[in-house]
């Protein structure tokens, strides 16, 4: 095939006949720049479709609002799924996003050079560490603090949303640390000459004049995490407890997510459709959280260029 | 009377020798300029006048700086107030992405001014003093990105004036703008001189000639020659000085 | 006078520079930011030591290179490696192609600029969509629709889609790096498109590609909650018959052995050996990453 640049030695030709290998190319490689929109579109689809029918048949409202999860005898409320993996995200992002945000002005305006560079790439393993091995740890680590708490308040031992929360949290550090660290990276640092130069101390050109201009990734960085967050399985299946009751911190708590996995090797039938229906309601959540995304960052862009 | 002066400055970057042995008189109330090719230390010298230097790594400074009188590398110096006296003006206009009023208003909130009406009162006076108030007095409230750079660059000096320096340090103010708008900001230097000492760096020696007092003469870390700009551009004393003047290099 | 109005109180002084003192609120949040840092690296530092410890005792060579077996009571995960390189394999055989290929379309291809952001914004949806979608996808269309199967291969395709967003943005950025006088020189030697990349820029982003591949192996290699749903299975025995027969039984990687190991069947110490084993990976990984950066970061200078 090389030697067709030889043959079409004539510049008119050449522009009037594109060379199939060339022709077949640009549509091979048009396929592969299709691949993740068909994805998505396939996914999309292929949640709603099998995930619309069984909410239709429970009916929306018994399904989203009922409070009552029991396969057994046909009740499939998942209000309490819902509302643990809001209550278990918002707290771990209520914990995470200060302790990231100072981790992140640490890194890149306190420590130096070298510290950081050895602290980021621990942050990047934190970000590697498979959530399997959060679970563990959790279940491990953490989970028998609860316990502790628990006992003194007399409650039953087990997991619980407060767990899962704090699993969640050390789990989203890493995004909003990393996001927040490249975002206030990008910040021109004329910013932080004009405040020193006003006379600021350097703590209140920090918090006045870097942060607010970092302000839009920062954001980013906080919804990446929300999106993470709720979608998390394995680690939160393994502390959470599990039980499909209404949140409380210290008890048991099924989030969305464990509601698909947990009962997914034994469900069929209508039970299974039910856990295609969570799984359309999380795919719902995660949507809006993406689309919420990508119009900060367009407006972000949109306020850096001019 | 003098406002600056400095003694035996000495600057090192490293290894590099970027300052050797400045001694200079400022004048209050009048614009000194700095000219000198690029790399002949006046830039760095504007710089240790407010401190801005402090943060680069591996510096060393030695000699005296004195703004009237006290020694600003003195340990006792709180920076910051040594800033709010000497504030800077940037090469390229650089509003923070805020608001026009938020821009002026940045270092007066910085040196803890909350009261509304006080902040209203000296953002009005600073955009009055750059000479750019009636430009923008309409759309405060609007993103002082949207400014054009010459109106920018005004806004950073009104920014500047909001916390009441005594000297205005400008580091090639214009080198950024087209010729209107230089024409604009060289105004506004004779205007400030009334009430601030202006020290100015340029490249470019007819707005040396044009708008200043005084001249100093910067070549490789040193300063050749120090005069009222008349004679300095009529009767250098020094050979480099004409040379540089009459085009001859630089 | 014009400096009065703005220190009507504490200019007694005269605007004097000298007289330090530090705001108190400064101090605060030094002080938080200490604190927080402190505590999010140590506690870093504690998991990782902590997993480091508590699980390389567990690991043996044995461990690594034997099937469990209940009658005589040992414990082996080799089983669960070949499952987990399988599906590394099979993905990066899927993905890498598409995924490069996708980049080298965005960058060199596309003209329409609503197609590429329609494109970028698909891409940045897919990376921010959780794996137990992924799986209730991929056992919905590739295990159901497609009839492949609760399989390591109905797996290897789920991982792909997964791991398409961290090639395709990675590759990019390799390609985007590739000066454009390179494209021009080539251009202007008469050489066409396609020769153009095969020649010029696929060698010159190769190290990002290379790049892509190793976070793709890490995100493979952690990945559980799709696999559960879509691979599923166990890992108790050796795959057995030929590499397709293999490849279309189901079986668990590494990660869902230990789910298993320690959620369902409680046995912790299996538990932190595997999980010391894949915190070595990655930190391994991480390692190969770094380095190539840095040969990249040398190769610019």
């Amino acid at each position: 095939m090389e030697n067709s640049i030889t043959r079409t030695s004539s510049i008119t030709r050449k522009r009037k006949l594109k060379k199939p290998v060339e022709t077949i190319m640009n549509v091979i490689f048009l396929i592969c720049g299709l691949a993740a929109v068909v994805s998505v579109i396939l996914i999309s689809l292929y949640m709603v479709f099998s995930g619309a029918p069984a909410i239709a048949k429970i009916g929306p409202l018994k399904f989203l609002a009922g409070q009552i999860w029991n396969p057994e005898v046909n009740d499939f409320g998942i209000l309490p799924l819902i509302l643990s993996s809001v209550t278990a995200t918002g707290l771990a992002i209520l914990i995470a996003v200060p302790a990231a945000l100072c981790a992140a002005i640490f890194l890149t305006h306190i420590a130096k050079k070298r510290v950081a560079t050895v602290l980021l790439f621990l942050v990047e393993l934190l970000a590697g560490i498979p959530s399997v091995v959060y679970g563990l740890l959790g279940a491990i680590l953490i989970v028998p603090l609860v316990f502790k708490a628990q006992t003194a308040l007399g409650m039953p031992m087990s997991g619980s949303l407060l767990s899962a929360s704090i699993v969640l949290v050390i789990m989203i550090l890493p995004t909003i640390i990393s996001v927040s660290v490249a975002s206030i990276n990008t910040v021109p640092k004329q910013y932080n000459d004009v405040s020193l130069a006003l006379g600021s101390s350097k703590m209140q050109s920090i918090m006045r004049a870097i942060i607010p201009a970092a302000k839009s990734g920062i954001v980013s960085g906080i919804v990446l995490g929300v999106g993470r967050a709720i979608g998390e399985t394995m680690a939160v299946m393994m502390v959470a407890g599990n039980a499909p009751i209404m949140p409380e911190l210290l008890k048991p708590a099924r989030l969305l997510t464990v509601g698909i996995s947990m009962e997914w090797a034994y469900s069929s039938g209508l039970h299974r459709d039910a856990l295609y229906g969570i799984g359309l309601v999380l795919f719902v959540f995660i949507m809006i959280i993406n689309i919420l995304l990508s119009s900060i960052l367009k407006k972000g862009n949109n306020t850096g260029n001019k | 009377m003098t406002k600056i002066i400095t003694e035996n400055l000495h600057l090192h970057y490293g290894e590099n020798h970027a300052l050797r042995g400045i001694d200079l008189n400022i004048h209050a109330n009048k614009i000194t300029a700095l000219i000198g090719p690029s790399g002949c230390g006046k830039s760095t010298f504007l710089k240790t006048l407010n401190r801005m230097n402090d943060s680069v790594p591996n510096i060393k400074i030695t000699g005296k700086v004195l703004l009237d009188g006290e020694d600003i590398y003195d340990s006792t110096v709180d920076v910051t107030k040594l800033r709010k006296k000497a504030g800077m003006v940037f090469q390229s206009p650089n509003p923070f992405p805020m608001s026009i009023y938020d821009n002026v208003a940045y270092g007066l909130r910085i040196h803890g001014i909350k009261k509304r009406v006080l902040i209203d009162e000296i953002v009005e006076r600073s955009l009055q003093g750059a000479a750019i108030w009636d430009e923008v007095k309409d759309r405060l409230r609007t993103p002082a990105l949207a400014l054009s750079g010459g109106q920018q660059q005004r806004l950073c000096i009104a920014r500047t004036l909001a916390v009441s320096p005594e000297a205005i340090l400008m580091d090639e103010p214009t080198s950024a703008l087209d010729p209107i708008s230089t024409m604009k900001i060289e105004e506004l230097m004779s205007e400030l001189a009334k009430k601030y000492t202006v020290v100015i760096v340029t490249h470019n020696m007819q707005q040396a000639a044009r708008i200043s007092d005084y001249t100093a003469f910067f070549l490789l870390g040193e300063m050749i020659e120090y005069d009222k700009t008349n004679n300095i551009f009529a009767a250098p004393k020094d050979q480099r000085t004409e040379n540089y003047i009459t085009g001859r290099f630089g | 006078m014009h400096a009065g109005a703005t220190c009507k109180k504490g200019c007694e002084e005269l605007n004097s520079i000298t007289g330090k003192r530090k705001r108190p609120t400064d101090i605060v949040l030094y002080s938080i930011i200490g604190l927080f840092t402190v505590a999010v690296f140590a506690m870093t530092a504690y998991f990782a030591g902590y997993i480091l410890i508590k699980g390389l005792r567990g690991i043996s060579f044995a461990f690594l290179t034997t099937a469990s077996n209940p009658i005589i009571g040992t414990i082996g995960i080799l089983p669960a490696i070949l499952n987990t390189a399988y599906i590394i394999l099979l993905t990066l055989v899927f993905a890498v192609p598409v995924g490069v290929g996708g980049a080298v379309y965005i960058n060199e291809y596309a003209k329409s600029r609503k197609l590429i952001r329609v494109i970028e914004f698909t891409t940045e949806t897919l990376s921010g969509i959780p794996s137990i979608i992924f799986g209730v996808f991929g056992y919905v269309f590739f295990c159901t629709f497609l009839n492949l199967k609760v399989s390591l291969l109905s797996g290897a395709f789920t991982l792909t889609i997964m791991v398409l967003p961290t090639i395709i943005r990675t590759s990019q950025e390799a390609l985007k790096s590739v000066p454009l006088s390179y494209r021009e020189g080539a251009a202007g030697l008469g050489a066409s498109k396609w020769y153009m990349i095969r020649t010029i820029l696929l060698p010159n982003a190769s190290s990002g590609i290379i790049t892509a591949i190793v976070l793709s192996v890490g995100r493979i290699v952690g990945e559980s909650a799709a696999l559960l749903l879509v691979a599923g299975g166990s890992a108790m025995y050796l795959p057995k018959g030929s590499f397709f027969e293999q490849i279309k039984s189901s079986g668990s990687t590494l990660a869902v052995e230990l789910y298993r190991y320690a959620y369902s069947r409680g046995e912790n110490e299996v538990g932190f050996a595997i999980a010391a084993l894949l915190l070595i990976i990655v930190i391994g990984l991480n390692l190969i990453v770094k380095l190539i950066g840095k040969r990249l970061n040398r190769g610019a200078k």
